[in-house]
């Protein structure tokens, strides 16, 4: 028990689209265990995303129960679930989602201000994770100064900033080409190896591959894929 | 907790810089209406402010403590006796009484003569109060008005006219026939009595003071219509006026409109509320400006909020919180509406200063009008930027962020 990072039970996300009720997750369980890497695979319009989301807690879900870190998701205030999405969550968005009049150490510094960290110490933080993920030449690059690869490994920085139990990725690779998804994916493996746990979305088996836990969702529905790594 | 405030609003400013500065052309075009408004108001103050000192200067100059009797009389008597004069005189606090007897006449000397000159009948009375008149020479004395001696002032105007040249001092003129000597020369700046000059500035042969009893005799007219009643201290105008004014009903046998007594000091008052309800009105038509520099504001705000949906989002998934947003937002409209309440001062103070200069006014800074202008735009930057502000803090972040 002590060892789960979260449980969600009979989780349903119901959306309104015009006068027809759409249900886009039917039910699902999951458990992950502190320190787990694991990927969530399935077509395009399953409900990944939704998923991500209501773990991302940016989202509630129409019925069922989410427990982060024994937090009952679902009584928490827009306050709570805030300063929550500050300090247990990083966000990585496929299209990187970095603010282009930032240049990377002040889009890493984000997340620190609503943290409330003084500015010194944001900026040593900041510059510690873009150490961390390769760009310490790149500090004072703005985005549209980098690659692609080099802009998303800000946005990795960005999200290890805050030291948050859980990297939550929605496609990391998807507007990479194969050999910079190759390294941004050995990037993740590090990060699992250091212990955070990852939830990674994506819809391609060779890049759920790296996960050492597969989950299947097809039409709003959870299975557990084979372990892979076993 | 305080410090985390001000690193939110140290970075919500340094974003609003950025992302005004990013759209300079966009972003000045929508402060327009409020450098309009704001320089409009500065303006319209500061030059409302130089005219009321100038105009109450003058006013003030030309005599707090003195009250002017114009006593048209009746068809029985048409003026002021001598008698009524000693009676004025002798009112409590009165310090002095001059009298004001002007004519125009064609005016000769040796080599010269003029039409339409101004000849002013004073007695000793008006020269202590005015002690600057005198350029050279020497002011009237009780003893020329008592003997109606033909002595007399001129000012340049006469002087250039009668003399040219010449050194006018112990000179004669003759006034409709009658010979003067000349005892003095008055000074240019005769600003000091404005009634005065607006009386000689319609005529274009200058000013010539002689004493009043001279220039009764002159004129042939025995009553004066016209005096100046001079008081010891500020404090007793009102209490020598109603004096006044019952000794002049006297004179008069309660006949209405046989007299008019003018309180130079309440005239200034009414002056004063006058000016100052017209910058009221001018400054009201001008923060119509403002209010559609507003509007401006709020419109380009609700853009800026509706293109930085994913930003929005991002910040939220990031950890901000909805008042946190509204903050920034906040901030933004306020530092865009603030920078152009900064231009419409600047602009304001330099319309107003070239105004001054062409005037010949004195500039004057008012600090309360660019403290009005400042913290008029700075308020509009809250009130128009509050609902846009309030309308990005509720944007869903999922919905922000679907067009990831
Ligand atoms: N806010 C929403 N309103 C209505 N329908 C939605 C909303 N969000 C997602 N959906 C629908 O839910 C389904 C799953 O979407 P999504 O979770 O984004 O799938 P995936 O990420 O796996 O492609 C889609 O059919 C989508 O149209
Ligand atoms: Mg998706």
């Amino acid at each position: 028990m002590d060892d789960d990072f979260f449980r969600m039970t009979g989780i349903i996300k119901r959306y309104q689209m015009g006068d027809e009720l759409q249900t886009v997750l039917r039910g699902v369980n999951l458990t992950v265990r502190e320190g787990e890497f694991v990927s969530v695979l399935g077509p395009s319009g399953s409900g990944k995303s939704t998923l991500m989301n209501i773990i991302g807690c940016l989202d509630t879900p129409t019925e069922g129960q989410y427990i982060l870190r024994g937090r009952d998701i679902g009584k928490q205030d827009a306050r709570q679930l805030a300063a929550i999405r500050n300090r247990e969550i990083g966000f990585v968005f496929q299209s990187f989602q970095l603010l282009p009049r930032l240049d990377a150490l002040r889009n890493v510094e984000l997340p620190l201000i609503y943290g409330g960290m003084p500015e010194k110490k944001r900026m040593e933080r900041a510059e510690e994770v873009l150490v961390r993920v390769g760009l310490q030449d790149k500090l004072y690059h703005h985005p549209n100064q980098l690659s692609g690869g080099q802009q998303q490994r800000v946005a990795i920085a960005r999200a290890l900033a805050t030291n948050p139990s859980i990297l939550l990725a929605d496609e990391p690779t998807g507007a990479l080409d194969q050999a910079t998804g190759k390294q941004v994916m050995s990037l993740f493996e590090e990060i699992a190896q250091e212990g955070r746990n990852i939830i990674m979305i994506t819809h391609d088996l060779s890049i759920a591959r790296h996960a050492r836990r597969v989950v299947h969702i097809l039409d709003g529905m959870l299975t557990e894929g084979e372990s892979l790594h076993a | 907790m305080l410090r985390k405030k001000l690193s939110l609003w140290k970075e919500s400013m340094r974003m609003s810089v950025m992302n005004i500065w990013s759209s300079k052309m966009r972003s000045f075009l929508t402060v327009l209406g409020i450098v309009i408004g704001v320089m409009a108001i500065i303006a319209l103050i500061t030059i409302m402010q130089s005219a009321t000192t100038e105009v109450t200067d003058e006013f003030t100059a030309m005599g707090t403590g003195r009250l002017v009797v114009n006593a048209q009389g009746t068809p029985l008597k048409s003026g002021l006796t001598v008698a009524d004069m000693e009676a004025i005189r002798a009112i409590p606090n009165v310090q002095g009484v001059s009298p004001t007897v002007t004519s125009t006449a064609t005016v000769k000397s040796d080599n010269a003569w003029v039409e339409d000159v101004t000849i002013d009948g004073y007695n000793e009375v008006y020269f202590r109060r005015n002690a600057e008149l005198v350029g050279r020479g020497r002011a009237l004395t009780p003893l020329d008005v008592e003997s109606k001696n033909r002595v007399a002032l001129l000012d340049s105007t006469a002087v250039h006219h009668l003399f040219y040249a010449q050194d006018p001092m112990g000179r004669k003129v003759y006034i409709r026939g009658y010979e003067f000597t000349i005892i003095g020369v008055l000074s240019d700046a005769d600003s000091s009595d404005v009634l005065a000059q607006a009386q000689s500035d319609g005529t274009d042969g200058g000013r010539i003071i002689i004493p009043y009893s001279t220039a009764m005799t002159l004129t042939g007219t025995r009553n004066i219509a016209s005096l100046s009643v001079y008081v010891t201290d500020t404090a007793y105008t009102q209490q020598v006026q109603s004096a006044l004014e019952n000794e002049l009903n006297a004179a008069f046998n309660y006949k209405d409109d046989s007299y008019r007594v003018i309180n130079m000091e309440s005239l200034l008052d009414t002056m004063d509320t006058m000016l100052s309800m017209m910058t009221m009105l001018l400054v009201g038509i001008a923060s119509i400006a403002l209010l559609v520099g507003g509007i401006g504001i709020m419109n380009m705000m609700l853009v800026t909020v509706s293109e930085r949906t994913t930003e929005i989002g991002l910040r939220k998934a990031l950890g901000a919180e909805p008042g946190q947003i509204q903050l920034q937002f906040l901030i933004e409209s306020i530092i865009l509406s603030l920078s152009g309440g900064v231009i419409g001062v600047a602009m304001g103070l330099a319309v107003s200063y070239l105004f001054s200069v062409i005037a010949g006014f004195g500039f004057v800074v008012s600090g309360s009008a660019i403290a009005l202008g400042v913290g008029f735009s700075a308020a509009v930057g809250i009130v128009f930027g509050w609902a846009p502000a309030r309308k990005a803090s509720a944007l869903n972040p999922i919905d922000a962020l679907r067009s990831i």
